[in-house]
């Protein structure tokens, strides 16, 4: 292909002549221009050149482009002229000189190394606080709906409650099972080890009683439902946003809390409990395996120790717990497919926040809970 | 008639399950005219394009599209043959994440080893052939409006300067300025590159306007197909719905043609 765009300079009694050849066609532009910024070395500094088109056999609107580009940087140091020619030439050369402007001074990007991260910074600082002042808004439109809907039940949408209720809840519970009775075994075996060097075998089931019901099992839980649930809702939304469905049910009179973002707060405020209390069951019968796999504890010793030596508050510790981490979690989810803007792009932007933002918050006030339990010896 | 044919679909059938789309389609489409494909919605226009654009394979019947039967090329063949048509989707289809600009150019930074300088300038120029200022250059699909998104599309779809150009309804979605303006620099750009286009649309104006030679769908086949005289002395009853609206009609008198 190379070939047939030999181009060649030589010098004659009209002075420098290109000769160009081949065909200009878009596909090849990309040979033609490596072997024109050759040739353009070797072009004299100044006086003038003849570019001979004659043998270029055919040209679209892309060579064509390139070639007044190419013409337009000669001619800032050479007297260009250009023969023969031919009609098809002319008429694609004026078609194409019809649209092409110089192009536009470009200003020179406006950034300072120091500059540009104190900017970076203050930006994501403005970005925090802006973020924050929203969601407090937004709590409260959902707080002023809330408390309306408890004064009128009737009004609270119980068909999409239900809906949300049997995706959050009742689809996650295999994931949820595998997860509880997978931690329910690390736990046990991990404690098993280092319990059979002391011979204090049967404290496994203080350690499996205590660790799952008040701590791993709410936190694994509402970790999964974040990640499964929480992205949900802010893709719907957010899907809905971007449709105008929202805007939708604006103008027919809809509150959109009342009907997008209370059934899903609650759905997830009554699923995440039950689900708590289910990966409990799981994680505490695993542990119940490898306490008897392991060191040969019984199931009915097992269950006898749980009964008369782990104090229930564990279990109540952990439930309690639930109401909040789900509301969390439904409320990012929410907050944040309603942040949801313009393009498709946003949807995966906002969806990875709301995990991301949702995950860190329940670790956060496990961690408080944790703390003021301790604190108040519960 | 001695035009060499570009697009030769015949005895297209499509079925999608037990639905039947097509049963029987036959159609030609010439170099260097507009042609347009119409029909009531549901009738398979959309279909019919994605078959000629290989995004479809028709359950049976043969494409051939400027000179090769789609049904039988290889993988090296297909790539060139999709380098030689431009395709303008209804909603313009630009990617999201890109400017304007990088969205003209990314087929030629992917198929090309031009200069990004070259790149530039052919971008700016192709911006310009569809009547955008190159500051749109810079812009986000998201920032641009309906009219914006489909000269955008349109610059896209001429950047590695086709001969065969698709449009799926190409005036939708436009208000009716925009949308003669539009109609315009596709009669314009035809006459100016030379394009073959063929392209779907149910907008009145664009069918009186700008189309040549035209193909009606209705009853699963090609109830007529010419120029709007031709198609119009077809004497079918879904003719006869089509442009028997008042909205046709005002436009035949004005022709002085009799309804």
């Amino acid at each position: 292909m190379d070939s047939e765009n030999d181009f060649s300079l030589s010098t004659g009694p009209e002075g420098t002549v290109l000769r160009l050849r081949g065909v200009w066609r878009i596909d090849r532009l990309d040979a033609i221009e490596r072997q024109l910024s050759h040739l353009e070395a070797k072009l004299p500094k100044h006086g003038s050149v003849v570019l001979d088109v004659s043998g270029i056999e055919r040209i679209d609107t892309g060579g064509m482009i390139f070639f007044i580009a190419f013409r337009e940087r000669l001619k800032k140091r050479l007297r260009v002229r250009v023969r023969p020619l031919s009609a098809d030439f002319c008429r694609m050369f004026r078609l194409v000189k019809r649209f092409s402007r110089p192009l536009p001074k470009r200003r020179p990007p406006a950034f300072a190394l120091l500059g540009g991260f104190l900017a970076d910074v203050g930006q994501a600082s403005e970005r925090v606080v802006r973020d924050f002042l929203l969601f407090l808004n937004f709590l409260g439109a959902v707080t002023l709906t809330l408390g309306r809907s408890l004064l009128h039940p009737a009004s609270i949408r119980m068909r999409e409650t239900a809906s949300n209720l049997y995706k959050a809840g009742t689809t996650a519970i295999p994931i949820i099972a595998l997860s509880s009775f997978l931690v329910g075994v690390v736990i046990a075996y991990q404690s098993a080890v280092q319990l059979q060097k002391y011979g204090a075998n049967i404290f496994i089931v203080d350690m499996i009683g205590i660790s799952i019901p008040r701590e791993l099992a709410p936190l694994i839980t509402a970790i999964i439902v974040a990640g499964r649930s929480g992205s949900a809702y802010t893709a719907q939304i957010g899907v809905m946003k971007i449709t105008e469905e929202l805007d939708a049910m604006k103008t027919m009179g809809f509150e959109i809390f009342r009907f997008v973002v209370l059934p899903r707060i609650f759905a997830m405020m009554i699923a995440l409990p039950l689900l708590i209390f289910f990966a409990d069951i799981v994680g505490i019968y695993a542990g119940m395996l490898v306490a008897k796999a392991q060191l040969g504890i019984n199931p009915a010793q097992f269950l006898d120790r749980l009964q008369n030596a782990v104090d229930v508050r564990h279990y109540l510790v952990g439930l309690f717990k639930a109401p909040f981490f789900a509301f969390i979690i439904a409320a990012i989810g929410c907050f944040r497919g309603f942040q949801v803007a313009g393009d498709t792009e946003s949807i995966g932007r906002y969806t990875t926040m709301s995990v991301v933002n949702a995950i860190f918050l329940v670790v956060a006030v496990d961690a408080l809970f944790s703390v003021i339990f301790t604190e108040l010896g519960i | 008639m001695s035009r060499r044919p570009v697009i030769e679909m015949r005895n297209i059938v499509t079925r999608f399950g037990d639905k039947t789309v097509h049963d029987g389609v036959d159609l030609t489409v010439y170099e260097g005219e507009i042609y347009g494909l119409l029909g009531g919605s549901g009738s398979g226009k959309t279909t019919l394009l994605r078959e000629m654009i290989m995004l479809l394979r028709p359950t049976a019947g043969t494409v051939r599209v400027l000179g090769r039967d789609l049904a039988r090329i290889d993988t090296a063949e297909a790539a060139r043959l999709r380098s030689r048509w431009g395709v303008l989707f209804q909603f313009g289809a630009l990617f999201t994440s890109l400017t304007v600009a990088e969205n003209v150019a990314v087929w030629l930074r992917e198929y090309t080893r031009l200069s990004s300088a070259t790149i530039e300038r052919i971008v700016t120029s192709k911006l310009e052939m569809v009547g955008l200022d190159p500051d749109v250059g810079s812009l986000y699909p998201a920032q641009l409006s309906g009219g914006m998104v489909k000269r955008a599309a349109l610059a896209r779809a001429l950047v590695m300067d086709p001969k065969l150009l698709f449009l799926d309804e190409p005036t939708s979605g436009l208000d009716p300025v925009s949308a003669e303006a539009f109609d315009d620099l596709i009669r314009q750009l035809h006459r100016l590159l030379g394009l073959t286009i063929v392209m779907v649309t149910h907008d009145i104006d664009t069918i009186f306007n700008v189309i040549d030679r035209m193909a009606v769908l209705g009853d699963r086949k090609v109830v007529a197909e010419g120029t709007l005289q031709e198609v119009l002395r077809t004497d079918h009853p879904f003719i006869r719905q089509f442009f028997g609206g008042e909205r046709a009609k005002v436009r035949l008198r004005a022709r002085g043609i009799k309804v």
